[in-house]
């Protein structure tokens, strides 16, 4: 009976796709909270500028995961539908960026004024970053090619397609309004990332509940032959999530260049495809696609910025993250494979049927 | 082991989640014999030749092979070409990549070392000793169908086998490649080789056949020499009907009467990329009726035409009089059409959703993207329907994975009923499905009849469409060749129509 | 039996299989290409050092693009050989430098970390069932991560004895040129090149003529079907990317031993280059077709692209990603719409034919 109640709760817990994340989350809350209790400490101070703002480890997660979690929305979708994951997004970031500074800076890269309004050079950025994921999406879709090698395409050429944009100068946009969006709007100390991805959540929110988005993408990511026969277009469908994804790369890119008011073609958003595909993967989404869990995956992609502060913190070099990460990414898939899972279920039963048999 | 048998099956046992596939089935084959293995879909025939390929394990039984003293044990299909085993599949197990003698020797012998020279000329003697005009270093895939297929047979001829099995080799073949089959066939048979043959042309099976064992839902019917047992009581075998409930007359259905006027669905010339000739076909208002014919005689292949889920080559439609274009599923569906595909799992589910999802998915759809129902409004259309088509689910939220094929069905069956259709075409609802639920399917047709629906009704057991049915299209060989109404719907007639050739029983 | 032969000699294209097709199509691109830049470019393209310095550059490129083409053959796809580069380099270099040690030993060190990255990936791909792109990646980041735990700053090895093995040239007759002042210059290539055509040949031939080769080319036709030919498709599968791995141990120890230092930057992207020059080679990724003197005429033709690119003035840096990405993109495209006219011939053939074999 016993065993019956826990493999019932079991089940519960691990039906709920949320708690992975969450449990990854409180493990490392708890890991720092033993380790140094002062990474929880939030503070309010004077910045540069000598607005009062909040600082602290947190506010630093919640601040610098924030282009993570809006690349994750969008990666999420294009998983769900494509069964693969968009490796060209830091790209795509580098191409975004420097679109937005060129509009911004026009042909003069030091010029003390802005050149065009930033809501113009944002939206010129949004409508370049679709076309890339159009282009993205139109591998997949049409020519069929696996998504990872699609946008391997972008991943070779993006970087340099940005240094191209901006004939390889670094343009600087001295007006102080365009560094709001990657610091603090002065009077408000919450950090301005963590704004723009609660609008971002805000508006994902609404998309997938006033139109049929999310219903779409999970049967066509699950059974493109029955969507079909159901009226729906799996290309099409596909197409539209890269096209999202686009237009999250271009929120992320903005945030980014605005972060330091210029661009580095070949540092910036560096292996961040890499972290945006492990928090579509920690929030408990099938990277093989189909049912996603938009929640889970923007969680996931604050937990890892957890653990990259965390890691910081304790001084490691920040060219050896990547293979921590590493291990993480393994450690997630090879559970996740089926072949393993089939074993691991197999061994509860039998632990459990051990455990019943000694009882009786 | 018997005196002279190369292979026998004892008790073989097989299931999968859900699915007794194979029950209690024994099966012997003799040296130097052709042998039919027959049965309708689900019948348990592919089962049983993946469990002898090693493909499948078996769950019970023991497979005993001329030359060993013990029941032998097969896991993988390299072990069954090493016991002799050899396999022609209908889907071709080649490798297009790979040139026309490859594909004829890898996977065998000794030796780490590829003789090419030698290899192609061996391949070639072979080829040309059984006359099929092909060059043994061309590409596969360069290859027609029919080569290929030819190809698989030349290297399953090759391999010294004592048991060749041929699952359904001939239905990419014509006729002059036929023969050549056939003469092949023989020339082993008087070598000695067993010969394991599944076909569903009837008219093959009493050309080279020499005994006939008959399946039906994974159990065995019984095996019979083939003097002894007429074109027709082989259909009723794999029907599952004896002669004498052939004399049934049905019961329910009302009977077939033109009234004239227009039809809901009217379709010219219809073809489709699926290879089924040109077909011309209609449907009056509350009309039920339904194409039959044996497995792969090409009645899915006409109403996935009319509702455009294959991609359609020809043909003219009209609704209600007016001309339509219909090539796409959502164009048919625009204009009220419904179809609730033959193969549940592959077009029907989407598994890993909710009841409720799976309900709604076509009504949302037709709906549009920016109107998506509230969550209330689709759990109330969900909660109607699982109350009227009794579905046994936890709730709506349950993903319909989980549930029983039945229950799978009649929420498909939901989802388009959601729709309200003029039309609605079910293919196989009743497949895989039990007996209580076949009924309640069966009623509901003709509920939703008489209320105007118009209805098109396939299913591979005759005596549900003669219930159902006031008007059957008989396909054979991807041919409408028949349509019989009124008297004519009787179980003999039927099977005589679908079976062809000399139509007396007797 | 006569129409039949005959609607094959119809078209003499579909006579030639897939691999040879594509790979002539490279060499003739190459030839073109080198004959082009020879006639109009002139100068630098005339003298053959040149041919035979690019060749010394990228001998590590063509051994690892010859495993890249092994894996991709089979059907898969491993993106860690770059990192695995830059990891055998360091951890040679860290053993030479800071070990004292033995040239025979660091060869060892490079050999034994590329098997092992084969090992545990192609266990995890073959065995588990883990798509290829995931595991690899995340080889990928653990490879660049564990460059810079090893060592974090690029410095050069000063061992006698590697120094002298790195300088040591092969001398090739007749192919010398003279300076204007009548000096002889002979034509000179490094170690690097002769054990990279020694893999060429060797990996040729095991494709070519051993049923191991036969058996790489029918698991990437068609896994199914070779399953039901009686091959052992896991252990193929795996074999290939011990093979693999293997390779990019070795041709990380060619660059290496041309660069002659250790650094975490050491092979960005190579790759991507790789893969690239597998496609281009006429590998396709759906597997199944390819040729490694493809695969070798791939990676020239890539070269002299970038070379080609240069000097006719395009020599800014981003014109190199850009220009391989577009014939990526274009022979990626190529091969999509060679599959798709395939399976379209396929279906028509298939509607043409009719069966007539059943009951009349």
């Amino acid at each position: 009976m016993q065993n019956n109640k826990m493999a019932q709760i079991w089940q519960q817990i691990s039906r709920n796709q949320i708690l992975i994340p969450f449990a990854a989350l409180l493990l490392l809350a708890l890991f720092n909270l033993i380790a140094d209790p002062s990474f929880f400490r939030i503070t309010l101070k004077d910045n540069a500028n000598g607005d009062p703002v909040l600082s602290g480890q947190l506010i630093s997660i919640i601040d610098s995961g924030s282009e993570l979690a809006i690349l994750a929305i969008g990666m999420t979708l294009v998983t769900a539908a494509s069964g693969g994951q968009d490796i060209s997004v830091g790209a795509a970031i580098a191409i975004s960026g420097s679109v937005l500074l060129r509009v911004l800076c026009g042909s003069d890269s030091r010029s003390e004024e802005m050149q065009a309004p930033i809501i113009v050079a944002f939206l010129i950025a949004c409508v370049v970053s679709m076309l890339f994921g159009a282009f993205n999406g139109a591998l997949v879709a049409y020519f069929k090619i696996q998504p990872m090698v699609a946008t391997l395409i972008l991943f070779t050429a993006g970087r340099s397609i940005a240094a191209w944009i901006n004939n390889n100068e670094l343009p600087i946009v001295k007006d102080p309004s365009f560094s709001y969006y990657g610091n603090y709007i002065p009077g408000i100390p919450v950090p301005a990332p963590f704004l723009i991805a609660i609008v971002c959540f805000v508006v994902t929110w609404l998309v997938l509940k006033f139109t049929t988005l999310g219903l779409y993408v999970q049967s066509v990511g699950i059974n493109e032959k029955t969507s079909r026969l159901n009226g729906l277009n799996p290309e099409l469908i596909k197409l539209l999530t890269y096209v999202l994804l686009g237009l999250c790369v271009a929120v992320a890119a903005l945030i980014k260049v605005s972060r330091i008011s210029t661009i580095n073609y070949s540092v910036i958003a560096k292996d961040i495809e890499m972290d945006a595909i492990l928090a579509v993967a920690l929030g408990g989404n099938a990277l093989s696609g189909g049912k996603f869990n938009m929640a889970a995956s923007v969680l996931g992609a604050y937990v890892i910025q957890f653990l990259t502060t965390t890691l910081y913190k304790f001084e490691v070099n920040a060219a050896a993250l990547p293979a921590y990460k590493a291990v993480v990414v393994i450690l997630l898939v090879v559970m996740s494979a089926p072949t393993v899972r089939e074993k691991l279920s197999a061994l509860v039963k039998k632990i459990n049927g051990s455990a019943s048999a000694e009882k009786t | 082991m018997r005196e002279g048998s190369v292979l026998e099956l004892r008790g073989i046992y097989k299931s999968f989640p859900g699915v007794k596939a194979l029950q209690n089935v024994d099966f012997t084959l003799r040296k130097g014999e052709i042998h039919a293995l027959m049965g309708e879909n689900g019948a348990g025939k592919s089962t049983l030749i993946k469990v002898l390929t090693g493909v499948h394990t078996k769950d019970d039984g023991d497979i005993w092979l001329k030359g060993h003293e013990r029941p032998v044990q097969i896991h993988s299909p390299q072990e069954a070409q090493k016991l002799g085993i050899s396999t022609v599949y209908q889907e071709i197990s080649l490798c297009p990549n790979l040139s026309v003698a490859e594909n004829i020797f890898i996977g065998r012998g000794d030796g780490q070392f590829v003789k090419w020279r030698s290899m192609n000329a061996r391949a070639q003697e072979l080829l040309d000793s059984l006359g099929i005009a092909v060059k043994a270093t061309q590409q596969l895939a360069s290859c027609s169908i029919a080569v290929q297929q030819m190809v698989a047979i030349a290297r399953a001829v090759d391999m010294e086998c004592s048991v060749l099995i041929l699952d359904e080799p001939t239905s990419s073949l014509d006729e002059s490649e036929v023969a050549k089959l056939f003469k092949l066939m023989r020339k082993l048979r008087n070598d000695g080789v067993g010969i394991i043959f599944v076909t569903h042309f009837l008219d093959q099976v009493y050309e080279v056949c020499d005994r006939i064992t008959v399946l039906r839902d994974g159990t065995l019917v019984g095996e019979y020499e083939i003097e002894t047992l007429p074109r027709v009581q082989l259909v009723s075998k794999m029907l599952g009907k004896e002669l004498d409930d052939m004399a049934d007359i049905k019961e329910a259905a009302p009977a077939y009467t033109d009234k004239g006027g227009v039809p809901v669905y009217e379709g010219r010339g219809l073809c489709s990329t699926e290879g089924i000739s040109p077909f011309n076909f209609k449907i009056r208002k509350g009309e039920v009726n339904g194409f039959t014919g044996l497995l792969g005689s090409g009645r899915s292949e006409c109403v996935r035409t009319i509702f455009g889920a294959d991609k359609v080559m020809g043909g003219t439609v009209m609704m209600d009089g007016m001309t339509v274009k219909i090539t796409k599923p959502r164009e048919a569906m625009k204009h009220g059409i419904a179809y609730l595909p033959e193969d549940r799992k592959r077009d029907g589910i989407v598994a890993d959703l909710s009841v409720r999802d799976n309900i709604i998915l076509a009504l949302q759809v037709k709906t549009g993207f920016f109107k998506p129902f509230s969550r209330a409004k689709a759990v109330e259309f969900a909660d109607e329907y699982i109350k009227l088509l009794d579905i046994k689910t936890a709730s709506d939220n349950t993903p319909i994975g989980s549930l029983s094929g039945g229950n799978q069905q009649k929420c498909i069956l939901a989802r388009w009923l959601l729709t309200h259709p003029k039309y609605l075409i079910l293919d196989e609802p009743t497949r895989g499905i039990d007996v209580g639920t076949k009924v309640e399917i069966q009623k509901l047709v003709l509920k939703l009849a008489s209320e105007g629906m118009s209805i098109t009704f396939i299913s591979s057991e005759t005596d549900e469409m003669l219930r159902t049915c006031s008007r059957l299209l008989v396909m054979r060989d991807r041919k409408l060749v028949g349509e019989l109404t009124g008297d004519q719907l009787t179980q003999t007639a039927v099977m005589n129509t679908i079976a062809g050739g000399e139509s007396r029983a007797e | 039996m006569l129409n039949l032969s005959n609607g094959l000699r119809r078209d003499p294209g579909k006579r030639m299989t897939d691999t040879n097709l594509l790979t002539t199509i490279t060499i003739a691109v190459f030839l073109v290409m080198y004959i082009a830049s020879i006639l109009i470019l002139g100068e630098g393209f005339r003298k053959p050092q040149q041919m035979l310095n690019l060749i010394s550059t990228n001998a590590y490129l063509i051994i690892l693009s010859c495993g890249m083409s092994l894996v991709m053959i089979t059907g898969g796809i491993d993106i860690s050989v770059g990192g695995v580069t830059a990891l055998v380099a360091m951890c040679c270099a860290v053993y030479l430098d800071q070990g004292g040690g033995n040239v025979f030993v660091s060869m060892l060190i490079a050999v034994g970390i590329g098997l092992a990255f084969g090992v545990v990936q192609g266990y995890l791909i073959a065995y588990l069932n883990v798509q290829p792109f995931i595991v690899t990646l995340a080889g990928m980041f653990f490879a660049r991560g564990m460059t810079t735990i090893v060592h974090t700053n690029p410095f050069n090895v000063e061992n006698e004895s590697f120094v002298a093995l790195k300088d040591f040239r092969i001398v090739l007759p007749l192919l010398g040129s003279y300076t204007r002042k009548g000096k002889y210059i002979p034509a000179t290539i490094e170690i690097g090149v002769i054990v990279a055509l020694l893999i060429v040949i060797v990996l040729f031939c095991v494709l070519k003529w051993t049923k191991l080769g036969r058996n790489f080319y029918a698991v990437g036709g068609n896994k199914q079907s070779a399953l039901m030919l009686g091959i052992n498709v896991k252990r193929t599968t795996f074999v290939s990317y011990v093979i693999c791995g293997l390779l990019a141990g070795i041709g990380g120890y060619v660059y290496f031993l041309h660069v002659g230092s250790g650094s975490p930057s050491h092979a960005m992207g190579a790759e991507m280059n790789a893969i690239a020059s597998s496609i281009i080679g006429g590998t396709m990724l759906t597997g199944g077709v390819g040729n490694i003197i493809g695969t070798l005429f791939g990676v020239l033709s890539l070269e002299l692209i970038k070379n080609i690119v240069a000097s006719v003035g395009l020599d800014q840096a981003w014109w190199t990603g850009i220009t391989i990405a577009a014939m990526l993109c274009i022979f990626l495209v190529v091969q999509s719409v060679i599959i798709a006219r395939r399976k379209k011939a396929n279906a028509s053939a298939a509607a043409e034919k009719v069966p007539k074999g059943g009951v009349t």
